[in-house]
This record gives C-alpha cells, structure tokens and sequence, in this order.
C-alpha cells in the first residue's frame, strides 16, 4: 500500500509556489541560475526554470542552467560492494562565480546528498550564494542542513517515491506504508 | 553497474556487456578535466601502488594522474632499487606491498601472467599494466574508447593494425575487445610478425599495406621495437619503412574521416611518416587524454576491500 503525500494537481501547486517565491528572493535575474542534481531534481529543476522565466518575462536561454551529478562526492563509495552507482552527467556550462545558484532536489532526507553536492558545485569555483530548494522534506537529517524552499513537509522514515511526467508519464509524491 | 571482479588482467575475459560498461562510464571523468578543480574525492584514504618491472613513461604517468584525480594516494616502486634486485619473489613482493595496505597494485611484468599471479594471492586490485607478448587491457579500452568517441558505432567498423603483431600486448588487447564489440578486424605487417594463427581470433591478416588500408576506418599502428631487431624478423628498418610506413600516400587511399592511432612511444618516420603523425586525421594525443578517463574509469569499477562491506 502507499500512500499519495502531492497528486498532479498539488504536485504543480507546490512547483508554482516554489518558482514565485525563489523569483521574489532573486530579482536580480542576471546573477541566477539554476542547478538541478540527478536525476529527478533535473527535471523539476527544468520545470523550476521556466516558471521563473515566465515570471520574469524573458526567454527561458537567458537564466543559465546545469545538472549535477554526486557519485564521485558519495561518502558512502565503500559500501558498494562491486556494484557502483551509475555516474550521470554533471553539466554547468557557465562560470558560477558572483553567481547566485538555486540548487534544486526532489527529496531532503540525511542531507548528505546536498552535502556532496556544495562539495561538487565549490569545485568550479566561489558562487556568491548557494540556495536550496527540495520538492519534499522528509525529516531525519544527520548533517545540519535546511532548504531555504520547501514544497511539502513529510515527516517519514518509510521510502518517498516523486514520479514526474517526464519520466514516469505523471506527477505523483507518494509514500510506502 | 558493475565489472563484477576485483582485478583487471585481460580483455580476453571481458565480454561486450563488460566492455560497453567502461564505455559508458568514461565521460564523467572526462569532464572533469574542463573544470578549475581536476579532482573528485572519490579513492580518498585509498592506496594504488604501480610496480613496474619494465620501463614505461606514459602508461606509469597515466595510472598516476588518474589515481591522483580521485585522490588516492599514488607510491611508485622503483624495481632496480627495490627488494627485486636483492632476489624477492613477486608474491613476497605483492604480500609486502599489501601488508602496507596497498588497495590497488598497478603491474607491468616482462612475463605473460606475472599480473595473475598477484591476483589469486592477494586480495588488492591488480590491474595488468602490459605483461609480456599477453596484453595491455587499459591500452586496449583507452583505444576502444577513442573510436567509440569518434565513431559512434562498432558494428561494421573496419579497423586495421599494423606492424609488430607478434610481439605486441597491444594488439591482442585491442583484437579481444574490437572482435566482441562487432568490429571487422584486420592486421598487417611481415610475416614473420604476425603471429601464427591469427585468423582464429577472428581477424583478417593482410602482408601487403597498401591492399590493407584501402579499407581501414581506423589505422592502428603499432611501434616497431627496435630492441627486438637483433632477432632479425625483417631484413632491414630501411625495407620495413619502405612497405609498411604509414605514409600520406597510402592514407589517402583509406575511408573518408580514417582515424591515425598509436599507442605511442612513436618511431617518427619508422612505422608513421611525420606528417601523418601530425595530420588532423591523427587523434594520438587525444589517446593520451582518454587514457587518463579511461584508467579513472577503471579504478572506480574494481572493486578492492569492498567487497567484504555490505550493500545500502
């Protein structure tokens, strides 16, 4: 059984709201951009991308994008056994420095994910802000790390499955019981 | 994802599966060497040492880079000031170098199957750095990969080797790999470098160049070792330059957009004639670079020590 945390419907609501407010904290259109972390995180970081384009009233080409990609940062390479994650693309084609950055994830749960992350995104060089925005928080962190945009919070030690039409045909937050 | 073995020793045991695997992993790492900081903390704490009993500049500085950029730590064993000389075994070797907890030994040997006995006596990721005439499997992936990046496909790829068949490990590397991955393999050179029953693998054997490169999408050529030239397998470095020199002229008689390969070090107007060498169908140098990926590639798919920790 599982249970449904965000249907379509609130699903959209949730991505509305997080565009609008992270528009309102960053008019200064020129310095953001928007980075999605693989793999769900890409897509709604797309989705993120042209909602803010539209509120701003310019082309969706002018606010820069990319996609990052965590396994190389993992802390947790070791347990692994001899089957490695899968590396996916980590794509930032413009220089990030004095650039305020919207880092954008599905879910926020240990928190070592966007850990690995800030790691990765230091790599290619200083931005002038790093902000978070998770699609759901689901609790239970273990390093001291918060979004700054939140769409739902769900407090669960159960797995929180996002499906989203890119992939999966439909939008849908659902959790296992 | 996964190679499922904790050493790499040939790529006569991979199959296409295998193959396609570090293929696919490759460009992650590639891209890492566009950015400001070069380097993943992915092998951090983790030991790689290469041991090689042969000269080598290239592949020794490749391993080395690549380990580095993942931020293991690199110990290089210098053989003629080592134990070696004073009569060690290379199992006692190997024992001592993993009682120093050495995760990855990286091993070039004169002695085809010196990397597998390393292998089933130690429990460190042994990767073969080129063992006797047997093979160079990270040469043969980072050739692989080259192609597969200019190319796209394998399937009906005609890529032809040539010159010292015989005694080369790159040669039997790439063979193994290209003949599984649905390639038309084809090798040139004397007789009396090409190894008697070739055919078996699969490959077509040409004596004459000229007949051969009409045909190549890809032109491998392998070094002429001159210190091998005291056994006299060709009469005269004058005659092979004459027959089997990768010339301009016989180049453009190849497929439109032939690729000019060479596992380096390069004999300059021996085996490839200079402007060759340095001619845009020439991607020599960006071997050298898809070397360094390729070996990081490998690296994280081996899997040392891990193998005891539990999954999740």
């Amino acid at each position: 059984m599982s249970k449904i945390i965000l249907d379509a419907k609130a699903f959209q609501n949730v991505v509305d709201t997080i565009s609008k407010e992270i528009f309102e904290d960053n008019r200064d259109i020129s310095e953001l951009t928007i980075v999605g972390i693989q793999n769900k995180g890409v897509f709604l970081a797309k989705r993120i991308l042209t909602i803010v384009a539209k509120l701003a009233g310019i082309d969706r080409e002018q606010i820069s994008f990319g996609t990052l990609d965590i396994t190389l940062h993992r802390d947790d390479l070791d347990n692994f056994g001899s089957n490695m994650p899968v590396i996916k693309d980590t794509v930032i084609p413009f220089d990030i420095s004095r650039k305020n950055i919207i880092l954008i994830d599905d879910v926020l749960y240990t928190g070592r994910t966007v850990r690995s992350a800030l790691d990765v995104l230091m790599d290619f060089g200083r931005p002038k802000s790093i902000q978070l925005a998770i699609l759901v928080d689901r609790g239970f962190r273990e390093l001291p790390i918060e979004a700054k945009y939140v769409g739902v919070k769900y407090q669960s030690e159960e797995f929180i499955k996002v499906e989203c039409e890119e992939t999966d045909g439909m939008d849908k937050v659902t959790v296992a019981k | 994802m996964s190679l499922n073995r904790k050493d790499l020793l040939g790529l006569e045991h991979f199959d296409r599966k295998d193959l396609q695997t570090v293929l696919d992993s490759v460009k992650p790492f590639k891209s890492l060497f566009t950015r400001s900081v070069k380097k993943a903390p992915t092998l951090i704490g983790k030991t790689v040492v290469t041991l090689f009993y042969e000269p080598s500049t290239r592949t020794k500085t490749s391993f080395e880079i690549a380990a580095k950029r993942l931020s293991a730590d690199v110990v290089n064993v210098v053989i003629n000031t080592s134990s070696v000389v004073k009569g060690e075994s290379l199992i006692d070797t190997g024992k001592t170098l993993e009682a120093m907890k050495a995760d990855y030994i990286i091993i070039r040997h004169s002695l085809a199957g010196a990397p597998d006995i390393l292998a089933r006596n130690l429990s460190a990721s042994i990767i073969n750095a080129g063992d006797g005439f047997h093979e160079h499997p990270t040469q043969g992936l980072l050739d692989l990969y080259t192609m597969y990046e200019k190319k796209k496909k394998f399937e009906g790829l005609k890529v032809l080797l040539v010159g010292d068949i015989l005694h080369s490990r790159v040669a039997k590397s790439n063979i193994w790999a290209l003949t599984k991955m649905g390639a038309e393999v084809a090798v040139a050179g004397p007789p009396t470098l090409i190894p008697i029953g070739i055919e078996n693998l699969g490959v077509k054997v040409y004596y004459n160049l000229d007949e051969a490169v009409k045909k190549a999408d890809v032109v491998n050529i392998l070094r002429i070792q001159l210190e091998r030239q005291k056994e006299n397998l060709f009469p005269s470095v004058h005659e092979y330059v004459e027959l089997y020199q990768l010339t301009k002229e016989r180049l453009a008689t190849a497929r439109p957009g032939v690729l000019v390969m060479h596992p380096g070090p390069m004999n300059r107007g021996i085996e490839i004639s200079s402007d060759v060498a340095d001619s845009s169908n020439a991607v020599i140098n960006e071997q050298v670079t898809n070397g360094i990926a390729v070996r990081m590639a490998v690296l994280y798919l081996l899997s040392p020590k891990r193998k005891n920790a539990s999954a999740g």
